[in-house]
């Protein structure tokens, strides 16, 4: 399913996304949402993956706002060097998207 | 009558994105240093591939021995707005880096030595200048593990070929 078309089905759904495709509203998120949302963006989520989502999601609900990937790779458990393994095209994004939290603002 | 040559609509076609950059590093300073590291950062952790050409004094930033001592450049930098004397004072150069580090870890940004790290991990792709590398006397050992190679500006052009080129 792409981007594109996954956005659609989640309007739908009533889930409130911008734009990319970032949940707005992160307590309408399931796992199973997760992994939708992580096949639309061309992952296939694993054990590892799901620590990154996890503790990207956590951070926000507890904080507020997503970790930077500075503490991604130190707190997480995940090193920065798997995490690109991970998600290639910017683990801090797409783990957020997968996570069902807003787009990271912030420039590191 | 309307003048459809003046009217013609544009076509609304979203820009393309951004695939590839290649980032010159020309400056020795703290100030100098960081926003083509943030630029670089920023650029990896959009999925874009980023080269890193450090240059003249921008290669303190990749040099063992003096990556730790950076400073901001405290005289004959009108931004920092601080009077010339002041700024020449012994100690200033360090007491305003020691400040602006303190402002820089509230926001979780890394000292140069962890966010060069943290570039290399990530994937981005560092070079020295081969005629900056020359003219300073140092040596491949000099630098940072993670150095990928010594380029001259013609191999540099070839890296950067399809790519934005971000001179800083």
């Amino acid at each position: 399913m792409t981007a594109t078309m996954i956005e659609n089905t989640l309007a739908e759904r009533g889930i409130v996304v911008d734009k990319e495709g970032f949940l707005q509203q992160p307590e309408q998120w399931t796992p199973a949402l997760g992994e939708e949302l992580a096949a639309s963006v061309g992952i296939t989520m694993g054990p590892r993956h799901w620590e990154v989502v996890n503790y990207m999601r956590n951070t926000f609900l507890e904080s507020g706002s997503a970790p930077t990937i500075r503490t991604l790779g130190a707190k997480s458990g995940v090193p920065v060097k798997e995490l690109y393994t991970l998600f290639p095209k910017g683990p801090a994004k797409l783990a957020a998207k997968i996570g069902g939290i807003p787009k990271p603002k912030g420039c590191i | 009558m309307t003048n459809t040559l003046l009217e013609t609509p544009e076509a609304e076609v979203a820009p393309t994105p951004i695939t590839k950059i290649a980032i010159v590093v020309s400056k020795g300073s703290l100030e100098g240093i960081y926003p083509a590291l943030i630029m670089a950062n920023g650029a990896r952790m959009e999925g874009i591939e980023a080269h890193v050409f450090f240059t003249f004094f921008g290669m303190d930033a990749i040099t063992k021995s003096r990556m730790e001592h950076i400073e901001v450049a405290t005289v004959g930098n009108p931004g920092l707005h601080l009077p010339t004397l002041l700024g020449a004072l012994p100690g200033m150069g360090k007491l305003v880096t020691h400040r602006m580090q303190a402002e820089m870890a509230k926001l979780d940004i890394p000292p140069i030595p962890e966010f060069i790290q943290l570039l290399a991990d990530s994937g981005a792709h560092l070079y020295a200048c081969k005629a900056s590398v020359d003219m300073f006397h140092l040596k491949r050992e000099d630098f940072v593990d993670d150095l990928e190679a010594v380029l001259t500006v013609g191999e540099f052009y070839e890296l950067a070929a399809g790519g934005q080129i971000i001179f800083t």
